[in-house]
């Protein structure tokens, strides 16, 4: 039989059996509203109550009263609750505060590199002396470094910090977590080494040499196995959203990576398709559940409510997995693939609504009423605007998965800006609100000076936006051009020039406040400023600065 | 243990759907493709002069697909029809790319020829085409007071060259412009019907092809 029609007879089949899957959970009760399972996070007793570490301490004292429902926030925090964890920090705080601040290095690294590439756009004849310093591989060296140092240290921290909080028990294995630290960001120096020297495997996202690709998949295998040990000691009797979207995304990123850089496997037409499977993969399976998982948990405890329906939520989580591995294709439509792959992955990219719809639902109902507290928190600002362009991304990501716009938008720096909209305005703001949140957490200190986060809050959100408005326009009118078969190439080079200059100035603003949260990480880090630990306290016992850096 | 094997096995199904999709399924239809008969497999000279092209990350602003009449004018603008599967026979790792910074060069090779223009292009791509944005290679030439036997002497447009100096190219862009000369996709291959009426005769079945590959050969 054409094996066109029996690939789409498997997705049919396929689709049933998730169908029956779906129905089958329904009949387990995930109908009947869960709030339980929605409010394991919180201590018996802390409901209503703000908790954010990065808030200065007047702030934080005029807030708990205003968002506490009738009934709650009048009780003291069952001290048992909080004293777990504690203990559940204190075992990971070691290996996290190791990924923070590799994290950081790359983020000033990569973001350098990326100014530096996004400047010889537009001055082409600056800095080309030298083979490292060509655009080709100063890019790359930008693209690892922000995806691989920045990203993949951050949310690993985060992975770290929260499963032993949200399992109540212990982190299995710390001495392990670190190993594996150390071999991934040994792998991440070696892989820029390497490119800045030309040595890469040629692939977008892809780039690492296999034989360096050794030591990062090692140093995942050194991070699961604890984890998921964390996971089967765990002292909670049902897994919150955020453990299925870590533990989950964990598990795929290794995969994902060892088939991807399986060598000498994959030739031809058959190695793009993997190619643009891995490379959307890392987007959709790795940085967007671990986002997602620590909007979850970070947005719902800073404001002391429960998320609205916890179905909602693992309904998300499904619909994720199942059809966010299958979009890759759309990467090539138009290329010389067979062409039920881009139909199938066109459809998948349209599915991809559903699970970013029920989590803007979710998330919206879960703030009614309480969105006024951004003013304060610095934590749940960048959460908000992160969960914010988390929908919009993911919208405009199923658009342009359409042919008529992908055919405009294929080719351009329109895909560049939507690329940086998902890893930047939404992953990485994402992760810069869960490090405000952690770190006291992790240092017992405070931030030593609040008013910087707000400056790196704004110059981080008006960089985007400038480069994310400018590129687009660019990029569109760039296709607009190339598809006019009257007009020369050039002419798609020259409507350009000016928008990549903006995406320049909005990159640099970035730049500026990558320098100062990592300045300010530094700062906290070596304990300067003043001396304040006392902000984010609720209870006032004997031991009320242990209670409060364990919450 | 009900969750964790709940979370362990969702999430491998869901990614095993996903490679099957994306990996196996195409593996299996792409596999047995035999090389058109137009194809010529690369020189050592291409092949040295195909990893400049990787190791400089050309790949990043130059696309090597040409897509169908019906998305885009590639054709029109002499980037060649539509490629099919058979067309990267011998293309490890694939350079497909995702970016059309610069031109397509599937067809580089056919529509520009001269060795001269290639060299000096890498050597300032803005002598030859104002208002270029591609990034100058100076490092892959050397400037010298007098050529030396066996040097390659770029001929450069006037006023380009270092007074009283001569620019001579390295083995890398005598390589990368080997490559470039030999990307010629102009020999025509079948659509796909007539593929698969001629796969009975042939040892490899063809495989169907996508619409957008269902292109006529070019001129």
């Amino acid at each position: 039989m054409d094996s066109a029609i029996l690939s789409l007879l498997g997705a049919f089949l396929l689709s049933i059996m998730g169908l029956f899957v779906f129905i089958w959970s329904m009949r387990k009760g995930l109908l009947v509203e869960n709030p339980r399972a929605a409010s394991i996070i919180f201590a018996p007793g802390e409901l209503g109550k703000v908790d954010d570490p990065a808030i200065p301490g007047n702030a934080q004292e005029r807030l708990p009263g205003a968002v506490a429902g009738p009934g709650e926030g009048e009780h003291l925090v069952d001290p048992d609750e909080l004293r777990s964890r504690i203990e559940a920090d204190h075992s990971s705080a070691f290996p996290v505060f190791m990924f923070i601040a590799f994290a950081c290095f790359w983020l000033v690294l990569g973001s350098l590199a990326g100014l530096t590439a996004s400047l010889k756009l537009h001055m082409p004849d600056w800095l080309v002396g030298e083979a490292w310093q060509t655009f080709g591989r100063i890019r790359t060296v930008h693209l690892t470094a922000v995806l691989y140092g920045w990203i993949t240290n951050a949310a690993l921290g985060v992975i770290i910090w929260l499963l032993p909080r949200l399992l109540r028990t212990h982190l299995v294995g710390a001495m392990w977590v670190m190993l594996g630290g150390a071999l991934i960001n040994t792998g991440i120096a070696s892989a820029i080494g390497a490119i800045g020297s030309g040595w890469t495997d040629g692939m977008e996202y892809l780039e690492i040499p296999w034989q360096i690709g050794i030591f990062i998949v090692a140093g995942f295998i050194c991070i699961i196995v604890p984890v998921l040990y964390t996971l089967v000691n765990r002292k909670v009797e049902s897994l919150y959203v955020s453990v299925w979207y870590m533990v989950a995304a964990l598990l795929w990123i290794a995969l994902l990576f060892i088939i991807g850089k399986l060598p000498g496997v994959h030739t031809g037409v058959q190695q793009a398709t993997t190619n643009w499977w891995y490379g959307h993969n890392v987007l959709g399976l790795w940085f967007t559940p671990i986002s997602v998982g620590a909007i979850y948990y970070f947005l719902p405890k800073i404001i002391g409510r429960p998320v609205r329906s916890y179905n909602l939520s693992i309904l998300g989580f499904w619909t994720l997995a199942f059809f966010y591995g299958q979009v890759g294709g759309h990467h090539l439509i138009g290329g010389p693939i067979p062409g039920w792959l881009s139909t199938l992955s066109i459809v998948q990219s349209m599915m991809m609504i559903i699970p970013v719809t029920a989590f803007t639902i979710n998330m919206f109902s879960t703030m009614w009423g309480r969105m006024h507290m951004a003013r304060q928190s610095p934590t749940l600002r960048f959460m908000m605007f992160g969960g914010f362009m988390y929908m919009l991304s993911s919208l405009q990501g199923s658009l342009e998965a359409l042919r008529s716009v992908n055919q405009v938008a294929h080719f351009t720096h329109f895909t560049v800006a939507h690329a940086h909209l998902g890893a930047y305005a939404f992953v990485t703001m994402v992760l810069f609100g869960a490090i405000y949140f952690m770190l006291p957490r992790v240092l017992h200190w405070e931030w030593p000076y609040p008013r910087l986060i707000t400056l790196q809050f704004w110059l981080a959100v008006v960089g985007i936006s400038i480069y994310f408005v400018g590129l687009s326009i660019g990029g569109w009118l760039q296709g607009l051009a190339m598809l006019d078969a009257s007009r020369p190439f050039m002419e798609s080079v020259a409507v350009t020039i000016p928008y990549l200059q903006w995406r320049s100035v909005g990159g640099s603003l970035m730049v500026l406040s990558h320098l100062i949260f990592v300045g300010h990480f530094l700062a906290m880090a070596l304990r300067f400023g003043p001396t304040r630990t006392g902000a984010a306290l609720f209870t006032r016992p004997a031991n009320a600065l242990e209670l409060s850096h364990g919450k | 243990m009900e969750n964790e094997v709940k979370l362990a096995a969702g999430a491998m199904v869901a990614l095993a759907v996903a490679t099957a999709a994306l990996v196996v399924m195409p593996y299996l239809q792409v596999r047995d493709i035999a090389p058109p008969e137009g194809l010529k497999p690369y020189s050592s000279a291409e092949l040295r002069g195909r990893q400049v092209y990787i190791s400089n990350g050309c790949v990043y602003c130059h696309s090597q697909q040409p897509r169908d009449r019906n998305l885009g004018p590639d054709a029109e603008r002499g980037w060649g029809r539509a490629s099919v599967p058979g067309d990267y026979f011998y293309d490890k790792p694939h350079l497909l790319g995702s970016m059309r910074t610069g031109p397509d060069l599937f067809n580089i090779g056919a529509r520009q020829p001269s060795k001269d223009w290639h060299l000096g292009h890498l050597y300032q791509p803005r002598a030859y085409v104002p208002g270029s944005i591609m990034p100058s290679y100076p490092y892959m030439f050397e400037v010298k007071d007098a050529a030396e036997l066996g040097d390659e002497i770029v001929k450069l447009p006037p006023g380009q060259t270092p007074p009283s100096k001569v620019v001579v190219a390295r083995p890398e862009a005598l390589d990368l412009v080997k490559y470039l000369q030999g990307m010629n996709h102009t020999y025509p291959v079948l659509p796909p019907t007539v593929q698969q009426a001629t796969a009975a005769t042939q040892p490899a079945p063809a495989i169907p092809l996508s619409p957008a590959s269902a292109a006529t050969p070019a001129p």
